[in-house]
């Protein structure tokens, strides 16, 4: 081969490698990202049962249920509805009720949430940034904390 | 008498004016050919690190002291707190973790100062005023939006403590580790630039920078593993790597340095891929100051963001751009008069070197993609998304497994131009070795993934590919075994080094696959007294109580942990309530065996007095952590090599024409 056949052949290749990482990243991005939404706009946005979703919102007061066994149910609401959601497993360390909190999971038939990943990384100041730009958007007043947005 | 907060803050605002000067004055040198200016740089490097360090250490005494007129320190720290964390409450906060930054920063300026005697004149000023700009920015962005030495009075009398997830020895080494490599990459990249200035990128060129770029990959890499091992057994979930932006943020930097690494080998030894190497300088350096304005910006949740500060943001924003910009507008200027050098057939050394690169630059993308997608879809149309695990592993996985399955072969071809046959010839016995263990592996788990035989036989591949690449070199089992041992003391460092770093990846993927496959998790009820199984294991969960600690107090579960009717240890999971946040963390209860551990959290009370628990078998898993472990070793050993010694090659032994191997 010559100088420029080699050089050829090593961009085409690379090239072909680009792309196939292209199309593979393309796939991957349609078919693995979760959408976020809020309880209000779920039944607005028409997610459909079975669809893996993450729904944040804040833990209802007096909502929790424990059990049966490992299972928790809790109300997440934005203020303006109210979603039930059930998990099979251990709520994180700062899953507390009044607080924020984002659950990832599939919606069920009768309306209500399962959630497999339960996500609570904060403190009594904090908010999820998602849920607070998506609270305020939606015209609910929040507390100081949500305001400032501070994280621990 | 002077407050030494005070001391540390005059330090700090030095150490700006030096920044300018170390900056200015070489650069404009070596420009005119001033040797005297030239060699102002040398001097203003030392005395940057002489700054930063007594800034830095006025700010350790104020933590150490609990100095509370100090408003970072009434923010992040407690008087009741240990020692240990006080001192890494330093670095535990924004401001400190800044302050730690450019400390790192002066300290491999004040290196290439020290240690670059053999550097030529002209290189050394403008490598050393690249460090300095790079000072300079991050000192103007500290002291004008991050001061660490801002007063409060009266102070209080007590502080509000640090998070107490991050009080945690692993974590207290972690971000000096991790910040050893991001900051270690600025002189690959100060080189980079001092290159293209100069429009000169030769073999000493490429010597001089490959140890630099060594020692940033080994922090990195011994940096990202102790950060994953502290989110293993901290955060109790199980998981070793999440995914995290945060997590992806450091690994990007590492993808493109270990590219790095191998390019300068290409452009040493055979005097090719020039510009693309520069440009992967350039690249890796941008990468970490991307990591840099994405933890600290606070556009990510994490526990990382310790603040959000828009002004904070929008400035490193303007250094990230100011950086990258610069440098690659330099690069599409100059990058032109760079000459090309030799050539090489697709089927070689330099040929599986770029294919390396190729696959590492595409999974860094990707990664990237998968990073930054959901902030710039958030920006562009208000929609929220997360990017999570299966993304990665659909992307990532595919473009990084041929690279791991081509590793043995790169080794066993020839420069210029090699012959894949003849390299599966030497390499069969290696081969046929990694399918019996994929085959084993298939025989026990024949209900299982289909990746797991084929992932453990391309992790024996890599080790015994490692194995067979010394043993080559050696002639080991052709020649009486005392001379195989008399060769392998006589070959150079690099080159055992190269084959146990590539044997930790072996072992590292190992780790990987088995507790992607094969971990057993239960999540399960218990009162005192029950029982549950975890793959061969029994634990018992005996009861709780309260504990106390020095600065927190809780609740302690008790386990006890059989294998058939043999106890084998007693597991304790503590759930801590920390002084003065009021904030709860889990300890995880931990029983570590060669082939993995047994992991119990102990949740909270459900129904009926019982608890909820979460436990896992989590096979192999130190693998991972053991793996990034020989790969630092292997970085060691090429760093010790005489070659590479720091500061060792001269450009003039290596000037005349470039030894074809």
């Amino acid at each position: 081969m010559t100088r420029k056949q080699k050089r050829l052949s090593l961009i085409l290749g690379g090239l072909a490698v680009i792309g196939l990482a292209a199309g593979l990243v393309l796939y991957a991005l349609s078919d693995t990202i979760t959408f976020f939404h809020t309880p209000s706009d779920l039944t607005e946005t028409g997610v459909k049962v079975g669809q893996r979703i993450r729904l944040g919102g804040m833990v209802e007061q007096g909502s929790v249920r424990k059990g049966p066994g490992t299972v928790t149910s809790f109300g997440v609401t934005d203020t303006l509805k109210t979603v039930t959601v059930s998990y099979d497993g251990i709520l994180p360390d700062l899953f507390r009720e009044g607080q924020g909190v984002v659950t990832e999971g599939k919606l069920q038939q009768d309306g209500s949430f399962v959630a497999d990943t339960v996500l609570a990384k904060h403190d009594e100041n904090y908010m999820p940034r998602e849920l607070a730009n998506s609270l305020k958007e939606k015209g609910v007043k929040l507390g100081k904390g949500a305001e400032e947005g501070a994280m621990q | 008498m002077i407050s030494v907060a005070e001391v540390g803050h005059f330090a700090l605002i030095l150490a700006v004016g030096v920044a300018l000067y170390q900056f200015i004055v070489p650069l404009v040198g070596a420009q005119r050919g001033d040797v005297a200016a030239m060699r102002a740089g040398i001097s203003a490097a030392i005395l940057q690190l002489v700054l930063i360090a007594i800034a830095f250490a006025a700010l350790t005494h104020a933590y150490v002291t609990s100095d509370f007129s100090v408003l970072n320190v009434v923010e992040n720290s407690h008087s009741a707190k240990p020692l240990l964390y006080k001192i890494s409450g330093v670095w535990g906060n924004h401001e400190g973790s800044m302050v730690l930054w450019v400390l790192i920063l002066a300290l491999y300026g004040a290196a290439v100062a020290l240690f670059g005697q053999n550097l030529p004149l002209e290189l050394r000023a403008r490598v050393l005023a690249i460090q300095g700009s790079i000072g300079l920015a991050f000192l103007l962005f500290i002291v004008m939006t991050s001061n660490p030495f801002i007063r409060v009075d009266p102070p209080p009398i007590e502080g509000n403590g640090l998070n107490p997830i991050l009080q945690d020895p692993a974590l207290a080494f972690h971000p000096p580790f991790l910040y050893a490599g991001y900051v270690g990459l600025s002189i690959a990249f100060a080189f980079a630039v001092a290159a293209l200035i100069e429009g000169r990128v030769d073999a000493a060129w490429a010597r001089w920078v490959r140890p630099w770029t060594l020692v940033a990959w080994m922090f990195l890499t011994i940096g990202i593993a102790m950060g994953s091992w502290w989110a293993y057994y901290e955060l109790g979930w199980g998981g070793w790597w999440f995914w995290d932006p945060v997590e992806n943020a450091s690994f990007m930097p590492w993808l493109v340095a270990t590219a790095l690494i191998h390019s300068a080998i290409v452009v040493e030894k055979r005097n090719a891929l020039k510009i693309w190497t520069v440009l992967l300088s350039i690249l890796a350096f941008s990468l970490s100051l991307m990591g840099t304005f994405l933890v600290r910006s606070g556009v990510l949740t994490s526990v990382h963001a310790f603040a959000v500060d828009p002004e904070r943001g929008s400035f490193i924003l303007m250094i990230l751009c100011l950086f990258i910009g610069g440098s690659l507008s330099l690069f599409a200027w100059r990058a032109p008069q760079l000459k090309a050098g030799g050539l090489f057939a697709p089927v070689s050394r330099e040929g599986s070197l770029v294919v390396n690169n190729l696959l590492l630059c595409v999974s860094c993308l990707a990664v990237f993609v998968g990073t930054l997608y959901p902030l710039a879809l958030e920006t562009l149309t208000g929609e929220k998304i997360s990017v999570g695990a299966p993304y990665f592993d659909l992307t990532f996985g595919p473009i990084i497994l041929p690279l791991l399955l081509l590793v043995p072969v790169g080794a066993f071809l020839a420069w210029k131009r090699g012959d894949i046959g003849l390299a599966m010839k030497r390499l069969a016995w290696a081969l046929v070795l990694a399918l019996i263990v994929g085959a084993i592996v298939f025989a026990l788990n024949v209900r299982g993934p289909w990746l797991a035989p084929v992932g453990m036989a391309i992790a024996a591949w890599l080790v015994f590919g490692a194995i067979a690449d010394l043993a080559a070199k050696v002639a080991l089992f052709k020649v009486p075994l005392a001379t195989s041992w008399h060769r392998l003391t006589g070959l150079p460092r690099s080159a055992i080094g190269t084959a146990v770093a590539h044997a930790g990846l072996g072992v590292l993927v190992a780790g990987v696959i088995a507790i992607s496959l094969w971990r057993i998790e239960v999540i399960v009820a218990l009162k005192p007294g029950e029982s549950a199984a975890v793959g061969k294991y029994t634990v018992t969960f005996t009861g709780e109580a309260p504990l106390v600690g020095p600065n927190y107090t809780g609740k302690v579960g008790s386990f006890t942990l059989k294998e058939a009717d043999r106890e084998l240890a007693t597991l304790r999971s503590e759930k801590r309530n920390f002084k003065p946040s009021g904030m709860p963390t889990t300890e995880v209860g931990l029983y570590q065996t060669w082939h993995g551990d047994v992991y119990v959290v102990m949740g909270d009370e459900t129904t009926g007095g019982a608890r909820a628990m979460r436990m896992y078998y989590n096979p192999f898993v130190n693998f991972i952590w053991f793996g990034a472990t020989i790969m630092f070793a292997g970085g060691l050993l090429s760093l010790s090599d005489r070659r590479y010694r720091v500061g060792a090659p001269k450009r003039a032994a290596t000037a005349q024409a470039v030894p074809a191997e």
